[in-house]
């Protein structure tokens, strides 16, 4: 098609695009996300468009893969519009009922809806079930409606009319203005003020800048920025273009973590459609602005996310990060003044321009404004990504939202920010999200992944595993990080495999001292965080490993002996057929036991033992009891009650 | 590796030192592994240093200097899957393998690597064979899993 040469011409085409859509015909929207993809959405996409076909509807009916709406605990997710009927855990055999019943006959099909686990109502609409009411999307909203390879499906749902307002109806000094009223602060971290971040930019005397998508997600357990890169591309690319203007620049990047190739694609294409549009290019919609966007790939280094060392990693080279006398806006990439803002950072942007930073205002606390998306995972009932105003306390993301803790555990604490982020335990729950509120507490927001911690879980042990990633992740250019970090490993894992010894934690917290105050970049300078914010609320769980040698959450491998309770005990064989150390031994009507010596403390008897029975136990801190004698391992009865004193 | 697909490759990315980086992404993605050869011609071509082409290498990681196995492996770690179990997933695999993270088994039949989060934290703990993603994975699961392949 003719590029669009100006304002108008885009607003005519979006007119154009919407007369040609009928707002009634049915249309079938799939989750193609990463996480419904894993439970099997690619089946239920391809088996849609075989029975629509089969029945004859191809002609009436739309069905489309989207990007994903966050409920990935009950994926596939189907939406059917324009009723906005919600079906979760789509099978590919429910298919062809969900055509015949809800497309041709108009019918819901009720054992596919979303159903209150407390008051058992059945849930038709998205905006009707639980997980979803209490949230506000404003970022994630549209990922659902849109097919993500489709750049009209975006301007059908009005994409790039920021852009057409910013460069018909405002001058690049009021973007940017816009912005620094807003006080949207960087989603990715340490949340810095993105309006002051590009006014810096902007005055730095080079006159060649550059803006950049920080796209490298690194953070375990925090997939938001996966989830808006494949679902929703155009809206991350009509926030850089905005910034491009604000700041003057005329080439923007995207850094996309290479282990997310349906981003890099969904990019690469989202860019390829917008200069084909002529909303990228040489005088973009007739403004006389330039602007021309380039994807680059990481290829697997978490220090990569940080500024600096992205930078350098863009030019090439291994990312390793330099100290900040100057910032980067002033002196990053080919060291030309260079704005690096956080994906979700970019994709707030349309909508501060469209709606305005008095609207972007309202939302969230005084310090933090607008809505925050989590990635709520861990020991939760409703796993999935959550968008919320900042000012949410924690507790309403965690049971609110996210139905609290499954199987009737306890809830232990939430580990928020990532590897540099801290846990925030129970008395703490109604704090409210926010960047200082979360700092102040002894962790930091990060980019949004929050942990859930059940009763289970050791504190201890999460500790060791972050210091361990983030060891693992150090670039090597500082001491403090490289080698201290290797330190803190070794304690903490020693810790928590029964060599922990008296003066341990002293020496983690002056290892600590050292890594926070003398690291180069913020990798060294927070690793220690999940240490020292554990040690703050659950001191008595080093204390227990190290004096006791116990864990009390059960959990450290080193620290529990696995033990059938011969009273529980039913013979059933499940354990013994199952072990596969060949640690087990028994028969039928025989009392199992565990050879403590070949037992390699796998955990597969304790999986397998029928919940009726619960023979299997764990224990830690005590002598495992001795085994019961030969003579009395037969059970005689079935009968438990006899089976109980056969066991005494 | 064939030299003329390697300079097909310098060239598409228009032999810049600059796109040193995704140049030997897409030689690690067309060959699963980067031969000497191809570092050694990189080097020549690009005019950067072969001991820099060994930092970057070495320093990332995504490449590898070595083959790998018929069907890849990785076994996530990420926190949320962690917090479910994912070491002693690791520890079936890495029994039922013979080769830790890293390793290639002398069959060239399995690679076994680690990641960090896979974005499936709903379905954790999750394994990844050859992009298939296996989630709500136990030690028995996984050794079912792992018998599927030949």
């Amino acid at each position: 098609m003719a590029q669009l040469d100006s304002p108008e011409a885009l607003e005519s085409f979006r007119q154009e695009i919407l007369s040609k859509r009928d707002p009634e015909r049915p249309c079938i929207s799939i989750c193609a996300g990463a996480g419904c993809v894993a439970s099997g959405a690619t089946e239920v996409i391809e088996a849609f468009k075989a029975e629509i076909e089969k029945q004859g509807l191809a002609a009436k009916v739309d069905t489309k893969g989207t990007g994903c709406p966050g409920f990935c605990e009950r994926g596939p997710v189907v939406v059917i519009y324009p009723e906005e009927i919600c079906y979760l855990q789509v099978a590919p055999e429910d298919v062809p009922e969900i055509v015949s019943e809800t497309i041709k006959e108009n019918r819901v099909v009720e054992r596919l809806l979303f159903e209150d686990p407390v008051t058992g109502e059945r849930a038709v609409h998205e905006s009707d079930i639980s997980f979803y009411k209490a949230q506000e999307r404003t970022v994630l909203c549209n990922n659902i409606k849109i097919d993500s390879r489709s750049i009209d499906d975006y301007l059908a749902l009005g994409g790039y009319s920021a852009l057409t307002k910013a460069l018909g109806e405002m001058t690049d000094l009021e973007v940017l203005e816009e912005v620094k009223k807003s006080n949207l602060r960087g989603r990715g971290g340490a949340g810095f003020p993105a309006g002051r971040k590009w006014e810096g930019s902007r005055n730095a005397p080079e006159p060649i800048k550059y803006v950049i998508v920080n796209a490298d997600e690194g953070d375990p357990g925090a997939f938001m920025d996966r989830a808006l890169l494949e679902g929703n591309p155009h809206s991350i690319l009509e926030g850089l273009i905005l910034g491009g203007y604000a700041v003057a620049a005329h080439e923007g990047y995207f850094y996309v973590r290479q282990e997310y190739p349906l981003a890099v694609e969904n990019i690469h294409l989202a860019i390829k459609q917008a200069e084909a549009y002529g909303l990228l290019g040489e005088n973009i919609l007739g403004s006389g602005f330039d602007f021309k966007a380039i994807v680059h790939q990481g290829a697997g280094a978490f220090v990569c996310g940080e500024s600096t060392a992205l930078m350098t990693s863009l030019e090439g080279k291994a990312g390793e990060p330099r100290p900040k006398y100057v910032r980067s806006n002033v002196k990053g990439l080919w060291n030309r003044p260079s704005v690096l803002n956080n994906v979700e950072t970019w994709a707030n942007v349309p909508h501060i321009i469209n709606r305005g930073a008095d609207w972007f205002t309202k939302i969230g606390t005084e310090s933090s404004k607008g809505t925050k998306i989590f990635s709520l995972v861990g020991k939760i009932t409703n796993t999935g990504l959550v968008e919320v105003p900042m000012g949410m306390t924690l507790r309403d993301i965690i049971y609110k939202i996210g139905g609290g803790i499954p199987n009737g555990k306890k809830f232990k604490a939430v580990q928020t920010g990532g590897p540099s982020g801290g846990c925030i335990p129970e008395d703490q729950l109604d704090l409210q999200v926010g960047f200082d509120e979360l700092t102040r507490a002894g962790s930091m927001m990060g980019s949004g992944g929050m942990i859930v911690l059940d009763e289970d879980t050791c504190m201890v042990d999460v500790a060791r595993y972050f210091i361990h990633f983030l060891t693992d992740e150090s670039c090597g250019k500082c001491v403090p990080c490289r080698e201290g970090l290797r330190q803190m490993d070794r304690i903490l894992t020693n810790i928590t495999e029964g060599r922990g010894k008296e003066g341990d934690i002293e020496l983690l917290e002056e290892l600590s001292e050292t890594a926070v105050e003398a690291s180069l970049c913020a990798l060294g300078k927070s690793a220690p965080n999940p240490f020292l914010s554990t040690l703050r609320y659950f001191r008595d769980e080093y204390e227990a490993h190290i004096k006791e040698k116990r864990c009390p959450a059960l959990s450290c491998k080193e620290l529990i002996a696995y033990y059938i309770d011969p009273e529980k005990c039913m013979a059933c064989g499940i354990c013994f057929k199952k072990c596969p150390a060949g640690a087990i031994d028994g028969e039928k009507k025989k009392i199992h036991i565990i050879d403590q010596d070949k037992c390699t403390n796998c955990g597969t008897c304790f999986e397998v033992c029928p919940a009726k029975f619960g023979a299997v136990t764990k224990i830690s801190g005590e002598p495992v009891p001795a085994p019961v004698p030969e003579e009395k391992r037969m059970i005689m009865k079935k009968s438990p009650s006899k089976e109980s004193q056969k066991g005494k | 590796m064939d030299m003329d697909k390697i300079d097909q490759i310098i060239d598409k990315h228009h032999c810049e030192a600059s796109s040193l980086l995704q140049i030997l992404l897409d030689i690690q993605t067309e060959n699963n592994w980067l031969p000497r050869e191809a570092l050694g011609r990189i080097s020549e071509r690009l005019e950067v240093p072969l001991t820099r082409i060994q930092h970057i290498v070495t320093f990332y990681k995504a490449f590898s200097l070595v083959p790998k196995g018929r069907h890849k492996i990785h076994v996530c770690v990420g926190t949320a899957c962690h917090v479910r179990g994912a070491s002693r997933i690791l520890d079936t695999v890495e029994a039922a393998t013979g080769i830790k993270p890293g390793e290639t088994d002398l069959d060239m039949k399995f690679s076994l690597e680690t990641v960090n989060c896979l974005g499936c934290c709903a379905l954790g703990p999750v394994v990844d064979i050859d992009g298939k993603v296996h989630g709500k994975m136990s030690p028995v699961k996984t050794s079912e899993v792992l018998k599927l392949y030949e």
